[in-house]
């Protein structure tokens, strides 16, 4: 598997996951900044790091969402390359479009950080063929914008094409109906908040992030 | 020319941080406040000739997240 990293300025887990696909995929990730045109050709993975891109100026991700980078791993999503958006990730997902709704304030103010347990709430798609629906897996958050909305004829719509990826167990930021993670209409696209490059090793404090990573080998070689 | 964008969150969307506020302006002892929004207000310093179309544009391609939020603009162009 081929596979690259977005670096915005104030990415700070571009390296937690740039060493997480070198270890479990066996090759290391292209790093890519924020400016580049281009992506490297033949990708299969694009990752969209966790951290605070610009800052969190405007609003998470709202900057990094119109950087150069992002016109380019649009196109290579509509082409069909798996592209995984983690925490600030995700919030430039849906920023640049890629994925629907937005991601708030988290409900009760306060910046969460600790580990959570998630429901796999489909176990259709290359990033969540390793885990079985409905399994309960612990996963690390930190965001202070997870707070998942969307209109509810989107929501319904997210819900009825199986596109809920996880959901929180229990509710730590407010999301619309627990919602930690979504595909894209193709399912090749992925965001979530929780953090699967954090729980990788035993020293992580647990390894349930692990499968995620072995599902996008088994799908993209 | 000078243009005001105000951003706000649309009614009905959570916002946490108009109800912190309210909370504190409660135990500052004012009485009264029924409800608080907080929203953005951006400033724009535009050339002679930016239309506004151009003024709308920034406001739904990057200023307001319109999922999530209301925009309103104030000192419009006056140019044809």
């Amino acid at each position: 598997m081929k596979s690259a990293v977005i670096v915005f300025p104030g990415s700070n887990c571009d390296r937690d996951i740039a060493v997480a696909l070198r270890d479990m995929v066996g090759r290391a990730p292209t790093m890519v900044w924020h400016r580049e045109t281009e992506l490297p050709d033949g990708l299969d993975l694009i990752a969209v790091p966790g951290g605070f891109s610009y800052g969190d100026y405007l609003r998470s991700g709202a900057m990094a969402a119109r950087s150069p980078v992002m016109r380019a791993v649009a196109l290579a999503a509509e082409g069909g390359v798996s592209v995984l958006g983690i925490c600030n990730g995700f919030q430039v997902l849906t920023e640049a479009g890629l994925l629907p709704g937005a991601l708030m304030r988290n409900a009760g103010i306060a910046f969460v950080c600790r580990d959570v347990l998630l429901t796999v709430a489909s176990s259709q798609s290359a990033f969540t063929s390793r885990y079985e629906a409905e399994e309960a897996i612990t996963i690390p958050v930190a965001h202070h914008d997870g707070n998942y909305t969307a209109d509810d004829a989107t929501l319904d719509r997210l819900e009825g094409e199986g596109r809920v990826a996880f959901r929180y167990a229990v509710n730590v930021n407010g999301s619309a109906r627990g919602i930690a993670g979504i595909l894209n209409a193709e399912g090749n696209v992925l965001g979530m908040m929780p953090h699967p490059e954090r729980a990788t090793e035993a020293a992580h404090g647990g390894k349930d992030g692990r499968r995620l990573f072995e599902g996008l080998v088994a799908a993209l070689g | 020319m000078k243009t005001r964008v105000t951003v706000t969150l649309k009614p009905g969307v959570l916002d946490p941080q108009g109800k912190a506020i309210h909370h504190a302006l409660e135990g500052l002892g004012f009485a009264g406040v029924n409800d608080v929004r907080a929203g953005k207000l951006i400033e724009l310093d535009l050339a002679a000739g930016v239309s506004n179309e151009d003024i709308e544009a920034m406001c739904r391609k990057l200023l307001a997240n319109t999922v999530i939020e209301n925009y309103r603009i104030e000192g419009m162009s006056t140019a044809p």
